[in-house]
């Protein structure tokens, strides 16, 4: 944890395949981000979208690693994963499609919602993704009050 | 808006969480299995209906804002998973009833139906 020029920052650690831990660091996050003193709605959604980049790296990656950084006006998060990476983004962001295992809807998820949900709780979203390498998720989230819609 | 005492009458349900709030009530209701759905369109305050019974459900919650959840056709979560949602202080019912018979009757007693986000 650091605080640089009014920035928060902190990193965390995901094991792909690590369903055990699934949602760790979304709470913990949470919990930081109620802390910090952020209002109900912004935690609210920049839980939700740790949430499914989280389960993301998890269900699909090998490994990876949520960067927060929280600023007076905005709330960053970058989502670094390293494994097979997104060959079509633009099908992946389309509501209900999905390559997820039997196994992994049976505990809930892999319903095709998890980027377009990102998307959805973002004010800013950028996805960089290498067929084999992994996959980097910038999201932006402006804090109530600092031009959210 | 419907009580928590409400619920338990109504679906002739069991409070798995004896340590939270006899007085909790829920705006809304949202009913799935899928928890990615219930990250998409259910509502902060809302109680969920589910036939899942594992820990994710109580994390769904705690991140989504939810509630409190109905476990429908007698699913019990395990003990862990109901002492992570005691720590939340979130309310965990059980019930026999299948998740249709469960909307029946929650249904129309909660304000506007109790849909979620669209």
């Amino acid at each position: 944890m650091a605080v640089v020029n009014d920035v928060f920052r902190e990193e965390f650690p995901v094991k792909g395949g690590d369903f055990a831990k699934a949602g760790v660091v979304a709470c913990r996050i949470k919990e930081l981000l109620k802390d910090l003193g952020l209002d109900a709605a912004t935690v609210r959604r920049a839980a939700i979208a740790v949430y499914e980049a989280e389960m993301n790296v998890i269900m699909y990656a090998w490994e990876g690693r949520i960067d927060l950084a929280v600023s007076p006006a905005e709330v960053h998060i970058t989502v670094d994963d390293r494994g097979p990476g997104i060959t079509d983004v633009e099908l992946a962001m389309t509501e209900g499609y999905s390559t997820a295992t039997p196994e992994m809807r049976e505990l809930g998820f892999g319903a095709g919602m998890g980027l377009p949900n990102i998307k959805r709780n973002s004010d800013v979203l950028h996805i960089d993704s290498r067929t084999g390498e992994g996959t980097r998720l910038k999201i932006v989230i402006r804090r109530n009050g600092h031009g959210t819609p | 808006m419907i009580a928590l005492k409400d619920v338990l009458a109504l679906l002739d349900g069991e409070l798995l969480t004896p340590t939270t709030s006899p007085e909790a009530a829920f705006q809304k209701v949202f009913a799935s299995d899928l928890m990615s759905d219930v990250l998409t369109a259910a509502e902060p305050g809302s109680l969920l209906l589910t036939g899942l019974a594992n820990a994710h459900v109580v994390c769904t919650c705690s991140v989504a804002d939810l509630a409190g959840v109905v476990f429908v056709q007698g699913k019990r979560p395990a003990p862990d998973v109901i002492g992570q949602a005691e720590t939340k202080s979130l309310p965990l019912i059980v019930t026999k009833m299948t998740m249709f018979e469960a909307c029946s009757r929650m249904a129309g007693r909660v304000e506007d139906g109790g849909h979620g986000r669209r």
